[in-house]
């Protein structure tokens, strides 16, 4: 065989065995995790471990329901806030704005991706905080210092804000140009196409790009953990402290890594973020590609 | 059909609901970088860039962050360039040239969806590794864990850069004789160079900015490491340690190191951009 067969043959075969140990990955974080949280499953039950509310290591208590109930909250309430939002400003992007305003706003979306999340955490932290404390919560007469689950919701909106903003976007613009013109050509104005024929064709796209920005907000560890006052209860308003799973995880590494059934137990902690995480990916992605091949034929 | 004046007065509504909504990104991302700059300025001076903290994690007053500085760059460097040279591989052997495009669409989802878990899993995975190694926190596995995070964006990235190359041009490779492999490499690669630096250069920016996944692997110390099996300090984990502390001087030391950070994030977008425009120029449409 000559030199060139030779080395397109091992080259080949060396791609393939880095591609196939890259797919595993995902598998192999996956059994960990299981294998790891088997210890804190053997001695209490799954039923136990997600549904009673008290979580207290120190006294052997592993209840992760309020933290759970916490980091849906969060979750939730920062998607309604960046939901609308980054929609609207999808839409102006794509349709309303010129050429020019577009080429501003591109860059300045780029940036707002890449900011570290310990940045946004640090601003949250030196900005929202006063703020809530100072003048929202008095404003509705609670007593709050800042750190609760209304400023963790605002600090991961703004996070979120990139993701779905340039998702919409890209789906926006992949819808062919004769549907708008057909509406606008019927009398419609803008926001009417936009409203009937925008909205209506890139719907799945709109929903996978909100299920991947649910998966972002719920694992989102760093700038959560420093906004959110981490005190593992159910909120009874929304100026009250919260913890979510991975600030859980955070926070409480240190001093949990000791104990056999505690490390364990935030092991299961991390299988519970992972499984979720992994199925909103999942469908959204799932969601996204078909809608891709939708426009393409 | 409605009152006409009715339906443009609604435009008119949401078209200003629109200008608000983009207006709020655009000044949270004002407030952000203004936040990081007027609290950064005012801690910057020469001692922050060539001196190592001092006195012990939370409370060592005197000192700069220059050990979290080399700490980053260590980190992130090597880590960007494992995750490219694994990337380029997976990259290269996704296109329709290696791989039925059934079990690549397949790896294409696998990749996605690990580019979605959040970066503390990545962290955590790699601390059960170091526990059953007996490795304590150490370089080597700050660079393990972020090169873990970068792969699958920089993989992605890369991938979509390689799939647009034209049919045309590869089939001109293969009509001249070279091999799979010599085509993915001399055409493939090059054709798609402006994609492939926008997702290096993606993922350094990630991975120099991630905090989750070091925390436990590479730990906090106030020195500079002196062999890849110590601990070391980072930009962004010296923002998360210090950033609370009681003392307004340690406190100086997180605005710095955000700033610094917020600076290279600015850079590496603004390089990217002006890269892809200057290999575009080689590249045959």
């Amino acid at each position: 065989m000559d030199k060139r067969k030779l080395r397109d043959l091992i080259c080949t075969k060396l791609m393939l065995i880095i591609t196939i140990s890259a797919s595993i990955l995902f598998f192999l974080i996956l059994f960990t995790l299981i294998f790891k949280s088997g210890k804190i499953l053997e001695n209490y039950s799954i039923t136990d471990l997600l549904f009673s509310s008290t979580w207290n290591p120190g006294r052997n208590e592993f209840g992760l329901f309020a933290i759970i109930i916490g980091t849906i909250l969060v979750t939730i309430l920062s998607l309604i806030i960046a939901i609308p939002i980054s929609l609207f400003s999808a839409v102006y992007i794509s349709e309303y704005s010129q050429k020019n305003i577009r080429r501003v706003i591109r860059p300045f979306l780029d940036v707002l991706a890449g900011v570290p999340s310990v940045v946004y955490g640090l601003c949250a932290f030196l900005f929202l905080v006063p703020i809530v404390r100072d003048f929202i919560a008095p404003a509705f007469g609670v007593q709050s210092t800042g750190l609760c689950l209304f400023t963790a919701s605002i600090a991961l909106a703004v996070m979120v804000f990139p993701i779905i903003i340039s998702l919409c976007v890209e789906s926006f613009t992949a819808i062919p140009l004769e549907l708008k013109e057909a509406s606008l050509s019927l009398g419609a104005t803008k926001w009417e196409t936009v409203k009937k024929v925008i909205f209506r064709a890139s719907a799945p796209s709109i929903i996978s790009a909100v299920l991947l920005g649910f998966g972002r907000a719920f694992g989102e560890t760093i700038a959560v953990s420093m906004v959110c006052g981490g005190k593992p209860d159910i909120p009874s308003s929304l100026f009250e402290p919260v913890q979510t799973l991975p600030s859980l995880m955070a926070s409480s590494y240190g001093e949990l890594m000791s104990i056999p059934t505690r490390e364990s137990a935030l092991m299961f902690v991390a299988l519970i973020l992972f499984i979720v995480v992994f199925i909103f990916n999942l469908i959204g992605f799932f969601i996204l590609k078909r809608t891709k091949r939708k426009w393409k034929t | 059909m409605e009152n006409i004046d009715k339906r443009n007065l609604e435009e008119k509504i949401f078209k200003i609901i629109m200008i608000v909504s983009i207006l709020i990104v655009i000044i949270s991302l004002i407030i952000i970088i203004g936040i990081v700059i007027v609290n950064g300025a005012s801690s910057l001076n020469l001692e922050m860039f060539t001196q190592t903290a001092e006195g012990g994690l939370y409370l060592g007053k005197s000192g700069g962050i220059l050990n979290a500085i080399i700490g980053s760059i260590i980190l992130a460097l090597p880590a960007t360039l494992f995750a490219f040279l694994i990337g380029i591989g997976i990259a290269l052997y996704l296109q329709r040239d290696f791989t039925h495009p059934h079990i690549s669409s397949f790896i294409r989802l696998s990749l996605d969806i690990l580019w979605g878990i959040p970066s503390i899993l990545y962290g955590i995975f790699c601390v059960i590794i170091m526990m059953y190694l007996g490795i304590g926190e150490s370089v080597l596995f700050g660079i393990i864990a972020l090169t873990l995070l970068e792969l699958p964006l920089i993989t992605r990235g890369m991938d979509e850069a390689m799939k647009v190359v034209p049919v045309g041009l590869k089939e001109g490779a293969y009509s001249l004789g070279s091999t799979k492999f010599e085509t993915a490499v001399k055409v493939v690669r090059r054709q798609a160079m402006p994609g492939i630096l926008a997702g290096v250069l993606l993922g350094l920016g990630r991975g120099i900015g991630d905090t989750a996944s070091i925390l436990f692997t590479s730990g906090f110390t106030d020195d500079i490491p002196t062999s890849i099996f110590d601990s070391t300090a980072a930009l962004p984990s010296s923002i998360y340690f210090l950033y609370n502390s009681p003392i307004e001087s340690v406190r100086q030391k997180a605005y710095a190191a955000a700033f610094i950070l917020l600076i290279i994030v600015l850079l590496i977008s603004i390089v990217s951009r002006a890269l892809s425009k200057k290999s575009v120029k080689y590249v045959i449409k």
